[in-house]
């Protein structure tokens, strides 16, 4: 991968590595928040993030749930999107010819109803040698048939993580739900079965009722919570992830500014990813960036490393 | 499509033009050079100081001029954010992205146009209708109000084309809906409506029954505005498409309405 000149500002070093995957500095953006990465090139230049993550792909394609699909909340929003997406074979024939080229790493979410099809999804991307790592979402609350089962139980999240390694043979990284009593056995469990690194958290689930109508703000009832709101659950569970496990943790959930990625990095962090914030400010993940590297000069910080899980 | 952009605005007027309604006049910036806004396209703003606006607002581009980069947005108190951008005072700055979406077609020279607004609704017509009557098109605008002091930019809108009023309450023009007003019982080369849903799908009913082509504008709940997270989806005869991309403005052929 060209893929590795490191962010450096003055002498600090941003560039992290999660199990392989080299990246110039620890800013990843969000699976569903941020498309394609086309979507946000007129406000950023993108090869100065540390990689994006595209959305949520399945094999088969899916239209989704019906519209109303959102609704704000204090700091945050609810989705019930639902994998909405054109399929994996789309994304390789007509996406990542577009984008394959881009000199930052491309990550692709895998999701999926039935093992099986997780495991056919990775096969078909194990073929396109510029996504180097995939990240699979055992922990979608959208889809009733879906991933949900998967993230909830240590079984689940073992089984589908063994039968992907399998299929899937550079970095797999599974994405857990927050919607459970210990995250921190579900993250030893996708350890155990051969997962490369974990990140979390997807959505909490949460639900909104409109008063006046008096009808609930979505149309599938409950949906995901994201945004700022959830960020202090979210460090809490990083933390607790962080001490659990000895494979690299990737921490999300509300951050919004550079601030707030050390943070996580403070808690056990090796990487961030952005998603919510990216539909405020388009430019908060390269805002991010510099901020990052701005502390790391005010705290005498050299190679941002040295900071992962100090709390 | 033109580039996207990110800046800040300053407000160099505030007018309330009823109770309900504000004009806001923004001069942008000088970095934002030859912005190419389509008529129908809209912007995202970000309302700072309210703890329940966390996301952007989406609102219309009711008028720009390329030259003098003035906009000017018509904005109806709805909830906190758009009340407290109605409330802003001149000299303030906005943070604004934008231009967003696809735009009204201007059909070629010498066609009739029928611009249908209801409410809010009336926004994009006004560059809509410049944008026309520069093709050598002129518009008919259709108004629709609640009661004659909620009409909003008459004298404006009669300076570009012939008007034609419904009210509510009969106060102004024809009473009764929009949809029912006698403008929309001929054929039109194309009728643009932007306003209420219920309006809108009266106004594509007519407009199928005289064989007028439609367009129509949807303001459906957005998140991102830019295309990313698929919350604004409205379905059509390609499935899910996205009203702050692939719209907001949909030929409503493409629409899964019942007409
Ligand atoms: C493409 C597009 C163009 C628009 N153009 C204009 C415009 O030119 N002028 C203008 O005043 N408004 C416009 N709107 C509507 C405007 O975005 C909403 O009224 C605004 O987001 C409400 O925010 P709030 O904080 O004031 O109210 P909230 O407290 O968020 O909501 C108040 C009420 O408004 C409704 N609402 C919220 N978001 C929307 C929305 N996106 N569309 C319709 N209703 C909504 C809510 O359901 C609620 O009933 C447009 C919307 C879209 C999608
Ligand atoms: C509109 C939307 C769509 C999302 N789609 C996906 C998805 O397809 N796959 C996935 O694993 N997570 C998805 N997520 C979850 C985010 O990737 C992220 O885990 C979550 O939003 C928390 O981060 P944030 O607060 O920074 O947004 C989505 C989130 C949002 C808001
Ligand atoms: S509002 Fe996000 S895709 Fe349209």
């Amino acid at each position: 991968m060209a893929n590795c000149k490191p962010t450096t500002t003055g002498n600090v070093n941003l560039a992290v590595e999660v199990a392989g995957m080299r990246m110039k500095n620890p800013m990843l953006t969000a699976s569903g928040t941020f498309g394609f990465g086309e979507e946000f090139a007129d406000f950023i230049d993108l090869e100065q993030l540390g990689g994006f993550i595209v959305k949520g792909t399945t094999l088969e394609p899916r239209e989704g749930n019906p519209y109303p699909r959102m609704a704000e909340t204090p700091s945050g929003m609810l989705n019930a999107v639902g994998l909405q997406n054109k399929g994996v074979d789309h994304f390789i024939s007509e996406i990542y010819p577009r984008i394959k080229d881009l000199d930052t790493n491309i990550l692709v979410n895998v999701s999926g109803a039935r093992i099986e099809d997780y495991v056919a999804v990775a096969e078909k991307l194990a073929l396109l040698d510029r996504i180097p790592a995939i990240e699979v979402n055992i922990s979608c609350p959208n889809v009733k048939q879906g991933g949900m089962a998967f993230g909830t139980t240590t079984e689940g999240a073992a089984a589908v993580t063994s039968a992907i390694r399998k299929a899937w043979p550079r970095t797999l990284i599974v994405k857990l739900s927050p919607n459970v009593t210990s995250i921190a056995d579900i993250a030893k469990a996708a350890e155990g079965a051969g997962a490369d690194s974990v990140s979390l958290i997807n959505t909490l689930m949460g639900m909104a009722v409109d008063v006046e109508r008096r009808r609930p703000c979505l149309s599938t009832v409950t949906g995901g919570l994201s945004g700022a709101a959830v960020r202090p659950v979210a460090v809490r569970m990083v933390w607790q992830v962080a001490k659990a496990v000895k494979i690299p943790v990737i921490g999300l959930g509300g951050i919004s500014s550079g601030r707030d990625a050390i943070e996580f990095m403070l808690a056990g962090a090796r990487a961030v990813q952005i998603g919510t914030a990216n539909f405020i400010d388009p430019q908060v993940t390269v805002k991010a960036i510099e901020w990052m590297a701005d502390w790391c000069v005010r705290h005498g910080v050299s190679d941002i490393n040295d900071i992962v899980g100090e709390i | 499509m033109g580039k996207k952009q990110i800046f800040d605005a300053k407000i160099t007027a505030n007018h309330a033009l009823s109770e309900r309604y504000s004009m806001l006049t923004l001069q942008l910036p000088e970095s934002v050079g030859e912005m190419k806004v389509l008529p129908g396209q809209f912007v995202e703003i970000r309302v700072t100081d309210s703890p329940s606006t966390y996301l952007r607002r989406p609102i219309s581009i009711c008028d720009y001029d390329n030259m003098t980069r003035v906009m000017t947005l018509l904005i109806r108190r709805a909830g906190e954010g758009t009340c407290h951008l109605c409330d802003l005072p001149e000299g303030s700055a906005v943070d604004i992205v934008g231009p967003l979406g696809n735009g009204f077609s201007i059909p070629p020279e010498g066609s009739s146009a029928l611009l249908a607004g209801g409410g809010i609704g009336v926004a994009p017509l006004m560059l809509l209708g410049k944008r026309m009557k520069e093709a050598g098109v002129k518009p008919t605008f259709l108004l629709g109000a609640r009661t004659a002091s909620e009409i909003l930019l008459l004298e404006e809108f009669s300076s570009i084309g012939d008007v034609a009023i419904s009210t509510d309450d009969g106060s102004a023009g024809e009473k009764g809906y929009a949809a029912d007003n006698s403008a929309l019982s001929k054929h039109y080369d194309i009728v643009c409506t932007c306003g209420p849903k219920p309006m809108m799908v009266g106004i594509a009913r007519n407009a199928r029954r005289n064989g007028s082509p439609c367009e129509v504008s949807l303001e459906n709940l957005m998140a991102c505005g830019l295309g990313a997270c698929l919350c604004c989806v409205e379905p059509t005869l390609k499935g899910n498409l996205r009203a702050c991309v692939e719209g907001p403005v949909f030929n409503t052929d493409m629409l899964l309405w019942d007409l």
